[in-house]
């Protein structure tokens, strides 16, 4: 087991250079023209660019660059571009109200996903299965920014019941909190509780048919016993690595799409608000960020999996 | 009954021998498919939708008299006798007139939104079918090579698949997206500008690589070990022909059912892309960009949002509707699935 840990830490610290060197790529290599340039906007002269170059390290070969910009990543000083702001104190800024939106999310996606996903699965093929899964489908089709901004209409603009936007921290007015949360909770979540109720009938129908569930009911447990001991208990350990890494992403300013309908100034929003100006470092860092959280969970999951299920190999 | 009677010479002229033909796995899947309902409902709507978006130029020319990016902010359109501005002077526009010119209305820059709409979703459905291409092959390709190859071609094609698969879909899809409306890409031939479609259909469609790429791999790695790869291999073989011959046609099911996943998804992360304008850039309209657009006016005009945004979750459902029935129908553990225990 330790070495499994071990060598799945040296794996994921692999990917994680590899994310930052590809992070690093997209934005130095790939966008064509010169950097420098750009920033100086259409009116420069040629030494104003030059001087940029010089300035940001743009002249400096391309490796000595990367190496550069993770020293700024690490010790937390990078500049945007346009409002010359530090970008890792404004993604600390955005982290409260993103974690809000992603426990609070989180909950309700788990819970209502391994729910339907239950009850769907209890009788395959009847009205409750079709109706459940035409819904999930339904959700699963549905972008979340049209789900957010129909509920946005509905509920804010139309009736006032709930906030129109905006984030209130937990710790001045938990009931406002709730109150400016419960919209992007509920818009983020539908999405995902059709998936996760689709993936969890799929593993409870395949599992009802595995030997140890034969044996379980042959014993004479009764079928609800069967039901949690037995088939909910395998069915679940891949749910809970889904969530694991979803969770992850939206942590990581994943709901980038949501953060912004609703205005809840997390860490999404910040990477949405940076886009529309072209500011390059904030999304990198945003980018970067993201992809380690969800690379860090990815080998804390496989562990557990490992853990979990015995039947998996620890040497494959 | 007596074994004699089944034997040739115990028929009768012009009788046969009732023979079991063997079905292909496809016939049988069609023959499941035809079957449902729903899956052939939702199938016949989808391909509506395409002819619909197909016919796009036909509409703009001959019923509604204008194309999809011609503004009439100023101008007035009569309805039931009334003269009434496209764009009111608050800026409103027009909604729905349920007539041939401005039927469902007009956008802020006082263009035919029904226009737009058909248009756009040209645009979505070119992107999501193109990015769905640029996957599967790219990916099966990958996953052929990893898989059959193993050894460190299989570790360094692995990893780049983790690395692209660590970042959330949307937000990778917008780094590059970003990174490309700049300047577009010029390498080596392939020559795209900032605003062509194409860029937002190559960027989904290696995006989404990884998730079609990962679970064919271990498709792969279970059938080169297989008795027939094995065959192959002692006639000398080459890597190759064993990949190309023998093991694709294996995967084409799988295959089969991630495409229309594929493209639904495609045509989903298109719509967050150009929401957050990293994907189809304007005034090119595409359902995303549209709907972006929408938003702005949904006080006023929630129609702006609610057209092109059903229009979406309509041909998504439909794709994936149609595509859960041909996972059914392809799937032999399906079968048990839906018959009651």
């Amino acid at each position: 087991m330790n070495r499994f840990i071990v060598r799945r830490a040296f794996q994921a610290a692999i990917v994680l250079g590899l994310v930052s060197i590809f992070t690093f790529l997209i934005f130095q290599v790939i966008p064509n023209g010169d950097p420098a340039a750009r920033l100086a906007g259409r009116t420069a002269t040629p030494e104003q660019i030059a001087a940029i170059a010089r300035s940001w390290g743009f002249d400096r070969p391309i490796y000595i660059q990367y190496l550069h910009t993770m020293g700024k990543i690490f010790t937390g000083s990078v500049i945007s571009y346009t409002q010359q702001i530090n970008v890792v104190d404004q993604i600390r800024r955005g982290l409260p109200a993103t974690i809000s939106l992603a426990i609070g999310a989180g909950f309700i996606w788990l819970v209502f996903g391994i729910l339907v996903g239950l009850l769907s699965s209890l009788r395959p093929g009847r009205l409750l299965d079709r109706t459940l899964g035409f819904l999930a489908l339904t959700s699963i089709s549905s972008p979340v920014f049209v789900i957010g901004s129909v509920a946005l209409y509905f509920f804010a603009y139309r009736t006032s019941i709930l906030p129109s936007g905006g984030y209130v921290p937990l710790t001045d007015n938990p009931l406002h909190w709730v109150e400016h949360l419960l919209l992007p909770w509920i818009s983020l979540s539908l999405p995902f509780i059709g998936f996760y109720s689709r993936v969890l009938r799929g593993n409870v129908l395949d599992a009802k048919h595995e030997d140890y569930v034969r044996m379980a009911r042959a014993k004479g447990l009764s079928s609800r016993r069967v039901l949690v001991r037995h088939v909910l208990r395998n069915s679940l350990i891949p749910i809970m690595a889904l969530w694991g890494l979803d969770f992850a992403g939206v942590i990581g300013g994943g709901a980038i799409l949501i953060e912004s309908i609703f205005d809840l100034r997390g860490v999404g929003q910040y990477a949405a608000e940076s886009i529309q100006v072209l500011d390059v470092p904030p999304i990198m860092v945003i980018v970067m960020y993201t992809a380690v959280l969800v690379v860090i969970m990815a080998a804390i999951i496989d562990v557990l999996y490992a853990y979990l299920d015995p039947r998996i190999s620890l040497n494959a | 009954m007596n074994t004699q009677e089944l034997l040739p010479s115990a028929l009768g002229p012009g009788e046969e021998l009732p023979v079991e033909v063997a079905v292909g796995s496809y016939r049988l899947a069609v023959r499941r498919l035809r079957h449902n309902m729903g899956a052939l409902l939702a199938g016949v709507l989808f391909l509506g939708v395409v002819v619909c978006c197909i016919c796009a130029p036909l509409y703009a020319r001959y019923v509604a008299h204008t194309g999809p990016l011609d503004n009439h902010i100023s101008e007035q359109v009569t309805v039931g006798g009334h003269r009434r501005d496209v764009v009111s002077l608050i800026g409103i526009p027009i909604g729905p007139t349920w007539h041939a010119r401005f039927l469902l209305g007009a956008d802020f820059n006082g263009r035919d939104v029904a226009v737009r709409m058909l248009y756009g979703g040209r645009n979505s459905l070119i992107v999501g079918f193109s990015a769905t291409a640029i996957t599967m092959i790219v990916a099966v390709l990958i996953a052929l090579f990893a898989g059959y190859y193993r050894g460190w071609v299989d570790s360094v094609l692995t990893r780049i698949l983790d690395v692209i698969w660590a970042y959330p879909a949307i937000l990778l899809g917008v780094a590059i997206g970003t990174s490309l409306a700049l300047g577009g890409i010029s390498i080596g031939p392939l020559q795209l500008s900032g605003g062509s479609l194409y860029i937002p259909a190559l960027i989904i469609g290696f995006v989404n690589i990884p998730y079609v790429a990962k679970p064919i791999r271990g498709q792969v790695i279970a059938l080169r070990e297989k008795e027939f790869v094995d065959a192959a291999r002692i006639l000398n073989a080459s890597g190759l022909r064993i990949m190309l011959t023998e093991i694709l046609p294996n995967l084409s099911s799988t295959i089969v059912v991630l495409v229309p996943l594929m493209i639904a998804n495609s045509i989903l992360l298109e719509a967050g892309l150009s929401y957050l304008g990293a994907g189809v850039q304007p005034p090119n309209p595409s359902w995303g960009t549209m709907i972006s657009d929408g938003v702005k006016l949904i006080t006023s005009s929630p129609d702006l949002v609610l057209a092109p945004g059903l229009m979406l979750v309509l041909t998504v459902l439909c794709i994936n509707i149609f595509g859960e029935g041909m996972r059914d129908a392809l799937d032999p553990r399906a079968v048990r699935r839906r018959t009651r225990r």
